[in-house]
């Protein structure tokens, strides 16, 4: 229990420093900035207490919000994603993962990738539909919701290949 | 309102890259990353001292310079600048001096090449920075030898392109006329380079240009800045404060 605590905090910090010192500068074909941080709620323990989860998932938000002068526009995407997490793993998980004994590592490939995927679309179309505010721009924000998108999820998922704990 | 600001809303104070966190990891990763600009640093340090040089060679007035406080309408502060960014809609960057060295808000941040942005916060050791490429910033600009001025938005679409508005339409243009800061705004001094007009439409029942200017400022490749304060600028304010109350 402590010790996936302390793996939380340590997560929480260098996703932070990794997203504000590498990803916020990478500026991939001028404006791609992959958002890797989401990481964090994909990694995050599933049977945790809901209040904690969105208390340190508006935290982390926060804290890129502070590096990357965005008032808290990634606080309230992150907040949203959070609050999601639960019905978007019981549609892509199906039952399984109600039972008690239900990890992530167990699920299939494309069932991990379908869930970073949602995870992914909701938060960036949150993102930038605050970050531009303007109905006017729809087909501008389309853009950069799938372009930015399809960026973070390659990084994502190539991180989750590094870092996943259990290797078959 | 008093005074006419750079924003036109109040963002928090606090959750802002000025603050202390912030501050130091950014500064701790400029301490590294400078030492691999310094050559083209060093390059551009030099065209400057030669196009500073060569203004002082060829000035016509007396050898002395006056430096009487009282002809000093001006005070220049060099700041590095730690943070940028580009890709968003409001861009933001921060710099490594803040209200210690006497950086405060609506102050004129410049590069040797053109203009940059305006201090929108600052905390005792670092200030953020509205940069040009930003959909709240307004400044005050003109076309180069005439008297014609507009205000110069961002519509988001390039990082090197930014617009210019309301040039009446009985102003001759031509593409390739420079643009610098107008003298209606007490945070720029008048004729900071802008950048030069790219290319600007006319509709035929609008009275104003659209203008798309080329920025000289790379704003993709910075590091050094230069913070202006205006020292009249209090003086004008209330000036102008003066003529609100009056009206009120």
């Amino acid at each position: 229990m402590n010790r996936t605590n302390i793996l939380i905090g340590i997560r929480f910090v260098l996703l932070i420093l990794a997203q504000v010192l590498i990803f916020n500068d990478l500026n991939f074909y001028g404006f791609i900035n992959p958002m890797v941080y989401i990481m964090f709620l994909f990694w995050y323990p599933i049977k945790e207490n809901r209040v904690v989860f969105l208390l340190v998932c508006f935290l982390l938000g926060l804290s890129i919000d502070m590096f990357s002068d965005t008032t808290a526009i990634h606080a309230a995407a992150t907040v949203s994603i959070a609050y999601f997490r639960g019905p978007m793993m019981r549609f892509v998980f199906g039952i399984n993962y109600e039972f008690q004994s239900f990890r992530l590592a167990q699920a299939s490939m494309v069932q991990q990738l379908t869930f970073l995927t949602l995870l992914i679309l909701t938060h960036h179309t949150i993102f930038f539909t605050l970050e531009i505010f303007s109905f006017a721009h729809a087909s501008l924000i389309m853009k950069k919701v799938m372009l930015t998108g399809i960026g973070t999820l390659v990084l994502c998922f190539l991180l989750r290949n590094l870092f996943s704990r259990d290797k078959e | 309102m008093l005074t006419v600001r750079s924003h036109s809303f109040h963002r928090s104070k606090f959750f802002n890259s000025a603050n202390w966190v912030s501050g130091i990891v950014y500064n701790s990763r400029d301490n590294i990353t400078s030492y691999f600009k310094l050559k083209e640093e060093n390059s551009l340090l030099l065209e400057e001292n030669n196009k500073l040089r060569h203004l002082l060679f060829n000035r016509n007035f007396s050898d002395s310079v006056a430096l009487d406080s009282a002809e000093v309408g001006y005070e220049v502060l060099a700041a590095r600048i730690i943070k940028n960014s580009y890709a968003n809609s409001e861009n933001y960057l921060t710099i490594n001096k803040g209200s210690a060295h006497g950086v405060s808000q609506d102050m004129g941040v410049i590069t040797s090449t053109g203009i940059l942005g305006i201090v929108e916060h600052s905390t005792k050791n670092y200030a953020a920075i509205q940069s040009v490429l930003n959909t709240n910033s307004n400044i005050n600009a003109k076309i180069k030898n005439t008297n014609h001025f507009g205000s110069l938005t961002w519509n988001t679409d390039h990082f090197d392109v930014v617009q210019l508005e309301d040039i009446p339409r009985l102003v001759t243009l031509t593409v390739g006329d420079t643009i610098i800061t107008g003298a209606m705004s007490s945070i720029f001094p008048e004729g900071i380079p802008i950048g030069v007009v790219n290319d600007f439409k006319l509709e035929t029942s609008a009275s104003f240009y659209t203008i798309n200017v080329g920025l000289f400022n790379d704003m993709t490749n910075l590091s050094t800045a230069y913070v202006i304060t205006n020292l009249s600028k209090p003086e004008i304010e209330e000036l102008e404060s003066n003529i609100l109350d009056e009206q009120d």
